[in-house]
């Protein structure tokens, strides 16, 4: 089966003609195989070529990563209902990207509401001068006893914007869909035509909370397109900094799912911790969400003893502290009975879904970057391993618990590696391989982040594909609210804590 | 119940003393540059060269901090011969054209409009509203609500009606697809109102300054009073400038 696919390994470049390139039936026969047989999906994207338009699929499984492409017309057989909902998101962002239409597309919605990139005529029949996105159907359940809710794009909180439409029988959520787009701002659009010295600042944009996650992306690809070699003491810090980063992170969602059951004590003590995490980036970097800390070659800011020292510091300071407050929220019988058998998404439906990251680990998907396709000090750390796993709020709650722990641990045994950087490195263009190809893929706080390059004959980019984890994951927080409660949404949501500006770019 | 009070006596009060006791930041933090406007061109020029964000002038040897995302690069050409950032998180501005600095800020309590210290100085209720925001503005505008800051004990919150609220305070630059929801929820908000421009974003794009996605700049929408910079600002920028202006 795998004759076709071309077996490709994570951050390394390969030439653009090395890709196989089949026709559309031999595209669509062996992605279908591979999917169906335990196999994922980590890009897969549209671009124009010499006036052809091509398709490309990365996709994974046990095996490693591997990599296809194909030439289509304005049209293409759609795998989404035919072979795997994994297809889903995918296939619409290429029709929006593109114009390119997947024929027989359950639900063909746009994703971002934008103009298409080539110009073509729209497959959606938008009128982009028109102001307001929204003005599109959304999946309806009729009947009487049927009413609709629809939140957002504001919210109440200090959040991002985006729309939410519920169809309920009473206080019973049958069908939430979630539309997303508010936050466009048209990022991989932007990323060819811009001069180089602004790729680290837009990527570490992408998502703020994911600053460290899509920078390394960024740079990893960057390092392998222009041959720069990264030493092991800036190794150290992008690692350390990466965890800090899932620290943050986890520990402010545990924070706020607190706060969501009323528990009022954790809510306030985990918010002021996040804030202790925040500042150790800030030790590292200068700023709190780690802007301006790696950069292509390595990193901006060496880690010297004083940094060392400071960190090590905080963590033998916080531990026992973040030990008791999780003690403190997970034995809490008020919360244990929200937490519980709420939102479940299970693991057939996870699976069929493609969730990844803490959202896949609840449900028993165990997949993690950082273990499959390490970089950085990945290969040398020891992996985590999750032991509640029913694909519930609590499930959610408690592989956020064990990963702050385990980040903790593997933060403290980075700090034990004695090399340090050789010296600070600044953003500097850099000549890029021509006609190549490169993917990139590390495990953010969410899960499994990802781009791609395409270089053109003169070293450009040509084609910037990027991935944040939400872009799989928004339909797992949509399953979850099946048959719930809607007053369990805030719930819900909190528990995956999904990326509205990641998904939108 | 128990673990509550031992929770409680093991974190005890860990809210900050400003702005009566003034705060350190580490020394890595960048604020406020210092500029050596003696500095020489060339130098100057080669910041010019590298800054990502177009935020410096070389003819004038200013940076506008409307722009700029405090990335600190410009810091490393010739040692800081140019510009050095400080520890001082006090950014807060009335006026566009004083965020082009050439190293100091005008007194922003000073420039404040002084109707509106009368009107909201005792309570100043805030609507926040995310056009295209990273998450990283809005999570560190979030933060004020954590003990560490504890913005409702100088009287201001933020609330989930634009219709409870005295003014708007925007993050991001303002997408093409947001422009509608941010005019309506300024149309929402009784008037007298305020309008905040947090971030670079909000002032100039920020980041995605040239994309034809975003507006780009929150002025030429709805009239700002009172900008605060950064990339995000830092918490203890945004709580000076709130206090500064209508305090
Ligand atoms: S710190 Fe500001 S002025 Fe200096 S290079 Fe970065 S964006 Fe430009
Ligand atoms: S100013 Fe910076 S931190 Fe704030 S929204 Fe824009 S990119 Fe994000």
């Amino acid at each position: 089966m795998d004759n076709y696919l071309l077996q490709i390994h994570n951050g390394q470049v390969i030439p653009r003609a090395d890709i196989p390139q089949v026709p559309y039936d031999v595209f669509y026969t062996e992605l279908s195989a591979f999917v169906k047989n335990e196999g994922f999906i980590v890009q897969y994207f549209a671009y124009q070529e010499e006036n052809a338009n091509r398709l490309l699929a990365v996709v994974r499984n046990s095996a490693g990563l591997f990599v296809i492409g194909t030439e289509t017309g304005r049209t293409f057989k759609s795998l989404t209902g035919a072979v795997s909902e994994k297809f889903h998101m995918f296939e619409r962002e290429i029709a929006e990207q593109y114009g390119l239409k997947p024929d027989g597309h359950p639900w063909l919605k746009m994703v971002r509401y934008h103009k298409n990139y080539s110009g073509e005529e729209d497959v959606f029949g938008n009128n982009y001068s028109a102001e307001i996105p929204g003005n599109y159907p959304y999946f309806k359940v009729d009947g009487q006893a049927i009413h609709e809710v629809a939140v957002g794009p504001v919210h109440a909180g200090i959040i991002e914007p985006g729309h939410f439409r519920f169809q309920c029988a009473g206080e019973e959520v049958l069908h939430l869909e979630i539309q997303l787009g508010y936050q466009h701002r048209g990022i991989e659009k932007m990323m060819p035509t811009m001069p180089q010295k602004r790729f680290p600042i837009i990527c570490e944009t992408i998502a703020g909370d994911t600053t460290i996650g899509h920078n390394l992306c960024l740079c990893q690809a960057m390092e392998s397109l222009s041959g720069k070699n990264v030493d092991k003491g800036a190794k150290i810090v992008r690692s350390i900094a990466l965890e800090l980063e899932r620290i943050c992170n986890h520990i402010g969602d545990l924070g706020a799912l607190s706060g969501d059951v009323a528990f009022n004590p954790p809510a306030a003590y985990f918010g002021r911790l996040r804030g202790e995490f925040l500042n150790l980036l800030q030790v590292l970097s200068g700023n709190r969400f780690g802007r301006g800390l790696v950069r292509p070659g390595g990193v901006a800011h060496v880690m010297g003893d004083e940094q060392r020292q400071l960190i090590r510091a905080k963590l033998a300071e916080t531990t026992p502290e973040i030990e008791h407050v999780c003690d403190l929220l997970f034995t809490a019988h008020t919360v244990l009975a929200r937490f519980e058998h709420t939102g479940t998404v299970k693991h057939e439906m996870a699976k069929d879904l493609g969730l990844v990251g803490y959202a896949g680990r609840a449900c028993n998907i165990g997949y993690d970057a950082r273990v499959s396709f390490p970089t950085e000090m990945y290969g040398e750390l020891p992996p985590n391993s999750n032991h509640v796993t029913q694909g519930d709020v609590l499930s959610r709650a408690t592989v956020r618990r064990e990963e702050i722990m385990h980040s903790l641990k593997i933060i403290n045994m980075l700090l034990d590696k004695p090399e340090t950087t050789a010296a600070p490195v600044q953003m500097e263009d850099c000549a890029l391989k021509p006609d190549s190809f490169v993917v990139t893929i590390n495990e953010g706080w969410r899960g499994e982040v990802s781009h791609c390059v395409l270089t053109d004959s003169s070293g450009k980019v040509q084609r910037y594909k990027i991935k944040d984890p939400s872009f799989h994951n928004w339909t797992g927080l949509a399953m979850s609210l099946r048959n719930q409660e809607i007053s369990d949404f805030p719930l819900c949501n909190k528990s995956y804590n999904l990326s509205y500006c990641g998904f939108d770019l | 119940m128990l673990k509550v009070f031992k929770n409680k006596l093991e974190q005890g009060c860990k809210t900050s003393a400003y702005p009566k006791v003034p705060i350190n930041l580490y020394h890595r933090f960048r604020g406020l540059p210092v500029i050596d406007s003696n500095c020489s061109s060339d130098v100057v020029r080669q910041c010019a060269v590298i800054c990502p964000q177009e935020a410096i002038d070389v003819s004038a040897r200013t940076i506008d901090l409307g722009r700029c995302t405090f990335c600190g690069q410009c810091e490393t050409v010739a040692n800081g011969a140019f510009v050095k950032f400080s520890q001082n998180f006090e950014l807060g501005a009335a006026n566009r054209s004083d965020l082009i600095t050439g190293g100091s800020l005008p007194a922003l309590a000073d420039h404040a409009k002084q109707h509106f210290k009368k009107l909201f100085g005792r309570s100043l209720q805030l609507r926040q509203v995310s056009a295209a925001g990273c998450n990283s503005c809005e999570a560190d505008t979030n933060v004020l609500n954590t003990p560490f800051f504890d913005l409702s004990r100088f009287g201001i919150d933020f609330v989930a009606s634009p219709r409870h609220a005295d003014g708007i305070h925007v993050t991001g630059p303002i997408s093409r697809n947001m422009r509608q929801a941010l005019l309506d929820t300024y149309e929402a908000v009784p008037a007298p109102k305020v309008v905040i421009a947090s971030g670079c974003c909000s002032i100039s794009g920020g980041p995605f300054y040239g994309s034809d996605e975003v507006v780009g700049d929150l002025n030429s929408l709805l009239p700002v009073d009172l900008y605060i910079p950064g990339c995000p600002p830092h918490p203890l920028t945004t709580l000076h400038a709130l206090l500064q202006y209508f305090k």
